[in-house]
């Protein structure tokens, strides 16, 4: 029997690394995901988990002493948010380039500047390319399942990359849900036991990590890592396929709200998916087609998939939660669309930028979206800023 | 006792030949001291900085590192090795490791990755008590990219970033003394060696920081013969110059007490020192005496701290 509870996303974030009862966790205060770590010390502290807690200086020393842990044979964990992560940076693409399987809790917030602690996925964004796998989450319960799958993916041999799981700032973070829960020996039998090839304190077998990799080796070793992200759609869809059997709730690279025979199509991320839920709620009742693609698996990106549920629609539109800086789209815009592109699909999609800096995300600007998609005559411009107050 | 030939005959070279650095560099010799030093049954996990000994010690597929060896970057060493001491700490706990394996924990830096960029996450981890040795071989400037200088660079020295030019004749600033900053973070163990005298500060030194429970930090002189322009066959005569003259002394701090393990009953003037090496070359022209006087100056100064250290640290533990 699962276990009925109310918490926040980041006390069901803490209650699930306590199930997992990693061997390390480093961690650096940061809002909004500072009550990670926190919570997590008062189990270590009380004594309900075998975790060596280790209260580093910074992010980037947050980012180091989970490398070396887990470069160690231990499992490591740690949780951040927004600069914390922008901080990291260096060592991020160290972790996955070292192929180690650490799991982050990634709280998603804007990120400097100028200084804004509330919800966007800019920092999540700035380190997509960088070999992680990524799974986003829109409620408290997602956050908490998708922690409980995230080593059994990352860990997996034929993958072994680092995993963050993330969720919004704040409107997940600190909001307290209803929640179920597993049992603590569940959640032990499902996630299992970390047993590393290769580790530093084997003494029997010394090895080196991270060597000088120079012009007649690194690009093998880069393409080896392609194909472990690439084996990570195959694991991640395992993984949610045991997670299933054990708890009845399913879990894919995307879900699919009314999709199927939906005309008019919204994209997006984390707790948005919930408001544009209800949206389409009431167009259904009032006769318009209207869908929702809400994407769980970003890296590796599911993008065939994607295209081919978009295949024959009448209009997309793809809401990224970052600043548009590039002139040319957000990054899941782009994926999605060029996605499209190598399927052969042409759907007249459109882009917005909403939500950032934890900008309010209303029906009434959902509604406007699709309202927009029902009348797109217009493409010249795709790229457009959704709940904007100055007049342009 | 100590015994060099001992030393080396018995104990095998856990840092291999075959590395890459360069003729006449100090760090190498320090590397395979120190290592001599831990106790033949124990394991090491080494973190290294990046730098001139990570670049020439660990090119894939080779490594001279006979223990398990890390490199992760540049000022991150301390907090890749806190990671894998909590890791141990951790196993160990939960009967995952040995009962009879016994890790020990030392990190190298070059003084970049020490002084500058790296201060950070070394004071944190020192901080922290983890069980750790870190060692900063210190050549005083950034050589792996091609002798820039760091917050160790000495005053007045010439490197690519401080050229003795004509307006500003070098680096105008005094080098930070680190040593001191680590000691202010009452660490049980604190040296400054070089490899003088058999390698026997040195050797001492290593064996008794890898042997004391917590954070230790070891500064160790190691001249660069690229950097600062001496002949290969000189490095010894160098370390030798430095402890004589008192530029670099060599003292340990033990639960904040002082001990000054070498005094020179003949204390050279620095321009003995100083005149070994290209990188003070334009000291000795006419008109820039003043530069040497104001190093001996700068030598005196410390060096008068540290015996008042000395004395009143040890006063204060007889009483």
């Amino acid at each position: 029997m699962s276990i009925r509870e109310r918490l926040s996303g980041n006390e069901a974030t803490a209650y699930a690394m306590k199930q997992i009862n990693p061997d390390v966790v480093a961690a650096f205060p940061i809002t909004p995901s500072t009550e990670v770590p926190q919570y997590f010390s008062s189990y270590v502290d009380n004594g309900q988990v075998d975790t060596e807690f280790v209260a580093v200086e910074s992010e980037h020393s947050a980012m180091s002493a989970c490398i070396g842990a887990e470069a160690a044979g231990a499992r490591a964990m740690t949780a951040t948010s927004a600069n914390g992560l922008e901080y990291m940076w260096e060592m991020i693409q160290i972790a996955s380039s070292s192929r180690l399987p650490i799991v982050m809790a990634l709280v998603d917030r804007a990120i400097s500047g100028p200084l804004n602690i509330h919800c966007d996925h800019s920092d999540a964004m700035a380190v997509r390319d960088s070999g992680w796998v990524m799974l986003f989450s829109e409620t408290n319960q997602e956050a908490y399942d998708n922690m409980l799958m995230a080593h059994r993916i990352a860990e997996h041999k034929d993958v072994m990359l680092p995993l963050m799981v993330c969720q919004d700032g704040f409107i997940t973070s600190h909001a307290i849900e209803n929640i179920e829960l597993l049992e603590d020996n569940k959640v032990k039998e499902f996630v299992g036991t970390y047993k590393p090839e290769h580790y530093l304190l084997n003494r029997e077998e010394p090895i080196a990590v991270g060597p000088m990799d120079l012009q007649p080796y690194l690009t093998e070793h880069k393409r080896q890592q392609t194909e472990a992200m690439n084996n990570a759609k195959r694991v991640i869809a395992e993984v949610a396929q045991d997670f299933e059997k054990m708890t009845g709730r399913k879990y894919d690279f995307f879900e699919g709200y009314h999709l199927e025979d939906a005309e008019y199509v919204v994209i997006c991320m984390n707790s948005t998916a919930g408001t544009v839920k209800n949206v389409v709620d009431s167009l259904r009742a009032n006769g318009v087609k209207a869908g929702l693609l809400k994407v769980r698996v970003f890296r590796p990106f599911p993008g065939e998939l994607i295209a081919k549920a978009l295949e024959g629609k009448k209009s997309v539109a793809v809401l990224d939660r970052v600043p548009l800086l590039n002139a040319t789209g957000g990054p899941l815009y782009e994926d999605v669309t060029s996605a499209m592109f190598v399927e052969g699909i042409h759907v007249p999609t459109v882009n917005y930028s909403y939500g950032v800096g934890g900008r309010d995300v209303t029906e009434e600007q959902i509604n406007q979206v699709y309202e927009d998609l029902q009348n797109l005559n217009d493409m010249s411009n795709p790229y457009r800023f959704l709940g904007l107050k100055e007049r342009r | 006792m100590y015994n060099v030939k001992e030393v080396v005959a018995n104990k095998p070279s856990r840092f291999t030949s075959g590395h890459r650095m360069c003729a006449g560099c100090g760090a190498p010799a320090v590397a395979r001291m120190i290592l001599r030093a831990v106790d033949e049954k124990d394991h090491v996990v080494v973190s290294n900085a990046t730098g001139c000994m990570e670049v020439s010690t660990c090119i894939y597929p080779y490594t001279a590192w006979t223990d398990s060896y890390i490199h992760t970057a540049f000022e991150s060493a301390s907090a890749a090795e806190s990671g894998a001491e909590a890791a141990y700490k951790s196993l160990k706990k939960q009967g995952k490791l040995p009962e009879d394996q016994n890790t020990k924990f030392i990190v190298f830096g070059g003084d970049g990755g020490t002084y500058d960029i790296g201060i950070q996450s070394l004071s944190g981890a020192m901080e922290r008590g983890h069980d750790m040795t870190y060692v900063c071989y210190d050549n005083g400037a950034y050589m792996n990219t091609g002798i820039q200088r760091s917050s160790a660079t000495p005053r007045f020295a010439d490197t690519t970033t401080s050229p003795a030019g004509s307006v500003i004749p070098g680096k105008m600033q005094p080098r930070k003394d680190l040593t001191e900053i680590m000691v202010a973070h009452h660490l049980p163990y604190v040296a400054q060696t070089a490899a003088v005298a058999n390698f026997k500060d040195l050797y001492e030194k290593a064996e008794k920081a890898i042997n004391t429970k917590g954070g230790k930090f070891l500064n160790v002189l190691a001249p660069c013969p690229r950097g600062w322009g001496y002949a290969t066959e000189d490095l010894m005569k160098i370390n030798k110059l430095a402890v004589d003259t008192c530029w670099w002394p060599l003292y340990e701090v033990e639960n904040g007490v002082y001990h000054i393990t070498y005094k020179p009953a003949n204390k050279l003037p620095v321009e003995e020192f100083l005149k070994t090496q290209k990188r003070f070359k334009h000291l000795f022209k006419p008109g820039n005496e003043w530069m040497i006087e104001e190093l001996q100056k700068e030598v005196d100064l410390r060096w008068n701290e540290l015996l008042a250290k000395e004395e009143m640290t040890n006063k204060q533990v007889s009483e």
